[in-house]
């Protein structure tokens, strides 16, 4: 454990000491204001118009059209950080060769796949967290429902994890972070696009297609369900790409 | 300390190290001594447990590097070719997580820091971001980064490559006075080094040990006579010549470039024979100057190259480094 805690420190301070972690900070909370911006104009707008027509039927609930839009934007927009938070991982130790330190040192690869992981989730729940303040925005003048805000952000928390745990694979694989950088980012879009098949195909294998879409299993979380399905995928998603980064890195020694 | 039995290590398309066995003392410096590619950094990792063996046992400090490769790391400290260092911490900071990842408990953390900057003379760049060290200093703090948790084996890849000369002596003489405590093995193409530093030397080319000897033995290593080199001055070369030839012991006189007004020679004695007293009387009898008499040993330079040359057998085996 102290091996572990040791080496995510490490990740972070890495993370904190260069520009990449102000700047994934800085941009996520620029595109998740515009989109809080439009979300909340947009449902300002509908109740006006709502309240002139006569005020008849069902108030409009913030959740429903502000937060889960907002916090779905979020995870598309959380495809396209992550592979800058992932792609350094392995690639930047195996270029400057101080994966030879982490390999000679008295470690086990595991506690060291699990530091370097656990770094980066912390360094995307920073991400994450800056969106809370436009979040605090719609406690101080609505009355949300907490739960579902808590759930979405769970799910954001198990999505990224998922795709964080694909990214140090990759980054396992090569030396260039740009390379490792790009193909997270590809399999990242691969993933957001496998859903939109079961909207034309109604077939067995599209909805089994659909089924491995990490999008698809975030919908649920930011209406405020948690499905045990959902949480396995995620689950199983992240063990299933922290495996293969071992694989990998074993395979780093005997290929050499 | 090091015990090696028929290791071997191929890699896809070669073979990096054939069949090589050897074994270290403790306290011993060991030189690694062999061209770019002979196999010293595949040797290395063996023992440092980064690559596994194709065959063969290597042992350190007791344990197996494949069964037992916890431990062995354990005891173990390395500086790889390039210092794994990371630009964007500092000093102390680099030295303390290099600490804690090697297990030395919170509490002593701060103090074996302390130590090895001192040994290592970077107590004042302990504050400084790695990225903006020298090269001298990046080094030392790889050397401080193997020797923190106290280890009984240094292996060290390498330790003086690409420092300018006050450095590299600077080195050197740190690696000397880590000796008493530590097993210290280091690979190196420069021979000079190994000369200054080891106390024996393997030499490998081509992935196999050529010699496994002590320095000094090395030195004797190849010619039985002993070579006197002789500078007079105040004589024709002719004449020197001539007398120098007639002293009894004296195989062959060999004429060298000299410097303006003097005469010099390279005189082979006869195996066994004690020749220089007589040649510095048979000088000075005849009226002229001494003003250089010396043993010449092989150098290990040629001692090397020789024994790299002539094992060039069974095709041309580039070992990856």
């Amino acid at each position: 454990m102290r091996n572990i805690l040791t080496i995510c420190g490490k990740e972070l301070r890495a993370y904190f000491a260069s520009p990449i972690a102000y700047l994934l900070i800085a941009f996520f909370g620029l595109i998740f204001g515009f989109f809080f911006y439009s979300a909340t104009a947009y449902f300002v707008n509908a109740g006006l118009r709502q309240s002139m027509m006569g005020g008849g039927g069902q108030p409009m609930s913030v959740n429903e059209y502000v937060i889960a839009p907002l916090l779905g934007n979020a995870s598309v927009v959380g495809l396209f950080l992550i592979p800058l938070i992932s792609m350094r991982l392995f690639a930047e130790e195996k270029r400057t060769g101080t994966i030879e330190l982490l390999l000679t040192s008295p470690v086990r690869d595991w506690e060291i796949i699990l530091g370097k992981w656990l770094g980066a989730m912390v360094m995307y729940i920073c991400v994450l967290a800056i969106s809370m303040a436009n979040i605090a925005l719609l406690f101080a003048w609505g009355q949300p429902d907490w739960r579902p805000i808590l759930t979405g952000y769970l799910g954001l928390i198990l999505q990224g994890g998922c795709v964080l745990a694909i990214g140090a694979f990759i980054s396992t694989t090569t030396r260039n972070q740009i390379i490792a950088g790009g193909a997270t980012f590809a399999i990242c879009l691969l993933l957001w696009v496998l859903s939109w098949v079961s909207s034309y195909n109604d077939a067995g294998w599209a909805q089994a297609v659909a089924y491995c879409s990490i999008l698809t299993h975030f919908e649920p979380f930011s209406k405020g369900i948690i499905d045990t399905k959902d949480i396995v995928f995620y689950l199983s998603a992240i063990f299933l790409g922290l495996f293969l980064t071992s694989r990998s890195l074993e395979s780093l020694r005997w290929r050499a | 300390m090091i015990k090696v039995e028929g290791l071997t290590k191929r890699y896809a398309r070669n073979i990096a190290v054939k069949n090589i066995s050897f074994e270290v003392g403790k306290g011993e410096i060991v030189g690694f001594l062999g061209k770019n590619g002979a196999g010293k950094t595949t040797t290395m990792r063996v023992l440092t447990c980064f690559l596994p063996p194709t065959s063969g046992k290597a042992n350190v400090a007791g344990f197996d590097v494949v069964e037992q490769s916890l431990e062995v790391k354990k005891h173990i400290g390395y500086l790889p070719e390039t210092p794994p260092l990371y630009p964007e911490m500092e000093v102390a900071d680099y030295l303390s997580f290099v600490a804690k990842l090697k297990g030395i408990p919170s509490g002593e953390i701060g103090r074996r820091v302390d130590e090895v900057c001192e040994r290592t003379s970077i107590g004042g760049v302990k504050k400084t971001i790695i990225g903006k060290l020298s090269k001298g200093y990046r080094q030392r703090v790889g050397i401080a980064q193997a020797i923190i948790h106290n280890p009984p084996v240094l292996i060290l890849d390498e330790p003086t490559s690409g420092l300018d000369p006050e450095q590299q002596r600077e080195a050197r003489t740190l690696i000397a006075s880590l000796s008493g405590d530590h097993t210290i093995i280091l690979s190196t193409h420069i021979l000079s080094e190994v000369e200054q530093s080891c106390s024996s030397v393997i030499i490998i080319n081509n992935g196999e040990i050529v010699a496994v000897d002590s320095v000094a033995n090395l030195h004797h290593r190849g010619r039985a006579n002993e070579i006197i080199s002789v500078e007079v001055v105040g004589a024709s070369p002719v004449s020197v010549r001539q007398r120098l030839e007639q002293v009894p012991g004296v195989a062959r006189v060999v004429s060298r470039d000299a410097r303006d007004g003097a005469a010099a020679f390279d005189v082979e004695a006869l195996e066994n024979t004690f020749v220089r007293p007589h040649l510095a009387r048979a000088i000075v009898e005849s009226g002229w100057d001494l003003t250089e008499l010396k043993v010449v040993g092989e150098s290990l330079e040629e001692i090397f190259l020789e024994l790299t040359r002539s094992e060039k057998t069974e095709g041309e085996l580039v070992a990856a480094q």
